[in-house]
């Protein structure tokens, strides 16, 4: 069988799609992160370590590595398709890419919170600039960026472009991060941030986590075609298929004012073509 | 009762385990909640463009 690629690549043929892989998507996240915190909580020993042990605390290790696995995995997506979408000029994928970014940003946010309470019990400080916490903190301030640039420009496709160069530009803060725990020399900069050890942990510590990476990797997928429903929503406002649409699904019990009140509704709502202003 | 109490304590790291989960859990959900009423607004609205059309509202109008 043969499919045609292309066919999903409008806005208006991926809008249902979307649509029905949200709640797949989003069920079968809500199920691996249960299982996750079940095994986590419940099937895992409650020391991490071998001479100078780590207590329970180190089960924040169940959110904190996923989340960072996130954050960076997310960026990559985001500048995957503003790259996309500079090279073809697709309308498609610089959505997707505005409808990853906030999701993204919420995971790094949790990296860095669930590594501030980790840190206090394992470190004795909730925040310190050693490489690693601090290059999250820029990766941080890009997803804001990112963010703040694509709002602050009122034509969409200007706002597009210029996002997506500094998403890309922003590229650079992957690799840093990823090697910002080698410090070449301890006496010269200090990495209080341990090194990777996936390897040797404890078989029911890395089912757990593993299946939360995977848990929170759907979550993403289902809150990103969410998203990207609501933006193609908002920019194809004044297009035929979605008045159609919203024709069809206009006899619905909520959208049906008195006759008369509507009009002054929609006037002093949203009478002017207002394509910004709800939030996405 | 008391494995519970012995669950919730984390071995007296209740602070820092809550606390990262607890933000965990509340961004997820919040994320949710703003998605979806985020949807219904927009529809909404859209909804309302649509009738002030087939309401003859005058050409030279913006809608």
């Amino acid at each position: 069988m043969k499919i045609n690629w292309f066919k999903y690549a409008s806005p208006t043929a991926f809008y249902p799609v979307a649509g029905r892989l949200v709640p797949v998507f989003g069920v079968a996240a809500l199920a691996l992160m249960l299982f996750a915190l079940y095994w986590g909580f419940f099937e895992t020993p409650e020391r991490l370590g071998g001479t100078n042990p780590q207590k329970e605390y180190y089960r924040i290790i169940f959110i904190h590595v996923p989340a960072a696995w996130m954050s960076m995995w997310l960026y990559l997506v985001l500048a995957a398709w503003s790259a996309v979408g500079l090279v073809f000029n697709t309308r498609l994928s610089f959505m997707m890419a505005n409808a990853v970014a906030p999701t993204g940003a919420i995971f790094t946010f949790l990296a860095l919170w669930t590594g501030a309470f980790w840190g206090r019990p394992s470190w004795g400080t909730y925040w310190d600039w050693d490489p690693r916490l601090t290059s999250e903190l820029i990766l941080f301030f890009l997803y804001i960026g990112f963010m703040a640039l694509h709002s602050a420009i009122d034509d969409n496709r200007r706002a597009d472009q210029a996002a997506a160069l500094l998403a890309i530009v922003g590229l650079v803060m992957l690799p840093i991060i990823y090697w910002s725990i080698n410090c070449p020399d301890p006496n010269n900069c200090a990495a209080l941030h341990q090194r990777s050890s996936v390897t040797d942990i404890e078989s029911n510590i890395l089912t757990a986590m593993l299946v939360m990476t995977l848990g929170f990797w759907l979550y993403s997928f289902a809150a990103a075609f969410a998203r990207l429903r609501n933006i193609i929503l908002l920019r194809e406002q004044d297009s035929a298929w979605v008045r159609k649409m919203v024709d069809e699904a206009g006899a619905g019990p909520s959208s049906s004012p008195p006759p008369g009140a509507g009009a002054a509704d929609g006037l002093d709502a949203g009478g002017h073509r207002a394509s910004r202003g709800v939030s996405v | 009762m008391q494995g519970l109490i012995d669950f919730l304590s984390q071995g007296g790291y209740a602070f820092y385990v809550w606390s990262a989960f607890g933000m965990t859990f509340a961004l997820l959900v919040a994320e949710v909640v703003v998605l979806r009423r985020s949807r219904r607004t927009i529809l909404q609205r859209v909804g309302r463009l649509a009738r002030l059309r087939t309401q003859n509202v005058p050409p030279g109008e913006p809608s």
